[in-house]
C-alpha cells in the first residue's frame, strides 16, 4: 500500500505531513515497517545513504521494541508515525511494552578482538551514529516513545558563482 | 530473503538476496552452522544482491566469523559488499574483522 500525496502539499512547505501506521508486534512485521519508512524518507527528500539510515536506525528500534520492551512476539502492536516537516523527517516509535531506556544500554567496546567482540548493544550503536537526534519517554500507563530525528541537508544551489 | 549455496572442493559460497534482518537472519545463521557442522570453515558470502542488512544479520556474520576462525582451520570472506552496508560494517568496527574481495572469483582463488 503506497500513499501519494497531492503535490501540492510540498509547495506548502509550512504544512507538515503526519501518517501514522501500526504493525503486529512481530518480526516478520520489520519488512513492512521499512517499506513505510523508507517511502516517507524518499518523500521528505532525503539522499539515498540517509534513507538507509533511517531505515536501519527503525529497524533496529522496533526489533528492541520486539526483544526488550515485549519480551517476546505477539504481544502487542508497533505504532510508527512518520511526520515530513520542511527540515526534515521525525519518526515516532510507540509500543505498550515495559520501560526499555536506551540510556541504560552502555555503548559496545568496538575494538576488542574478535573472540571477545560483543554480539548485542550494535543496534542502538547505529541509532545514536545515525540519527540527528533521540529522544526517549516512558508514559506510565501507556508505554515507550522513542522520537528519532533525521534532518535533510540543504539543497545545493546550482550556478551559484556570485562572488565577494 | 534468499540464500543460495553451492559447495566448492576447496570452500563454500553463500549468496544471500533481499533484506537480512531480526526474521530473517536466523536463516543465514542456520546455513552457515550447516556448513561448519560439516568440519567446512572457508566459505564466501557474496552480498552483491544484499539490499539492507541489520545488527541481527551482522551478529550472523561475527559468529560464523568466531567458528570459522577458531584454530586458524579457515575464515568468512565478504563478497562485492554494497556501499550502505559497507558503511554499516564500519560504523559496528567490522572491517578489520572480515577480508572483503570485490568478486567471487577472487575470492574463491584466495582460499
Amino acid at each position: 500500500m503506497t500513499y501519494s500525496p497531492p503535490l501540492e502539499i510540498f509547495d506548502r512547505p509550512t504544512t507538515p505531513l503526519i501518517i501514522t501506521r501500526s504493525f503486529p508486534g512481530r518480526y516478520d512485521s520489520l519488512a513492512s515497517i521499512g517499506d513505510f519508512v523508507r517511502g516517507m524518507s524518499e518523500k521528505a527528500g532525503l539522499d539515498t545513504f540517509a534513507v538507509y539510515t533511517v531505515e536501519m536506525a527503525v529497524d533496529e528500534a522496533c526489533s528492541n521494541i520486539i526483544e526488550h520492551a515485549y519480551q517476546g512476539e505477539d504481544v502487542g502492536p508497533i505504532s510508527c508515525t512518520c511526520k515530513i516537516s520542511n527540515d526534515g523527517l521525525t519518526i515516532i516509535l510507540e509500543d505498550e511494552g515495559r520501560p526499555f531506556d536506551p540510556k541504560t544500554v552502555a555503548p559496545p567496546d568496538l575494538t576488542s578482538s574478535l573472540e571477545d567482540r560483543p554480539t548485542h548493544g550494535l543496534g542502538l550503536h547505529f541509532i545514536r551514529q545515525w540519527m540527528d537526534e533521540v529522544r526517549y519517554e516512558f508514559q506510565p500507563g501507556r508505554g515507550n516513545r522513542l522520537t528519532l530525528y533525521k534532518k535533510r541537508p540543504p539543497a545545493i544551489k546550482k550556478n551559484n558563482t556570485r562572488k565577494r | 530473503m534468499e540464500i543460495t549455496h553451492t559447495q566448492y572442493r576447496h570452500c563454500d559460497l553463500v549468496k544471500v538476496k533481499g533484506r537480512v534482518d531480526s526474521y530473517t537472519a536466523p536463516q543465514l545463521s542456520e546455513t552457515f552452522n550447516k556448513i561448519t557442522e560439516q568440519g567446512r570453515f572457508k566459505i564466501a558470502l557474496d552480498m552483491s544482491e544484499l539490499d539492507f542488512m541489520s545488527s541481527a544479520g551482522l551478529r550472523a556474520l561475527i559468529n560464523a566469523q568466531k567458528v570459522c576462525k577458531r584454530y586458524n582451520r579457515g575464515e568468512l570472506v565478504l563478497v562485492a559488499v554494497p556501499e550502505n552496508i559497507r558503511a554499516a560494517l564500519d560504523l559496528a568496527g567490522f572491517i578489520p574483522l572480515f577480508k572483503i574481495y570485490d568478486d567471487v572469483l577472487t575470492a574463491i582463488g584466495n582460499f
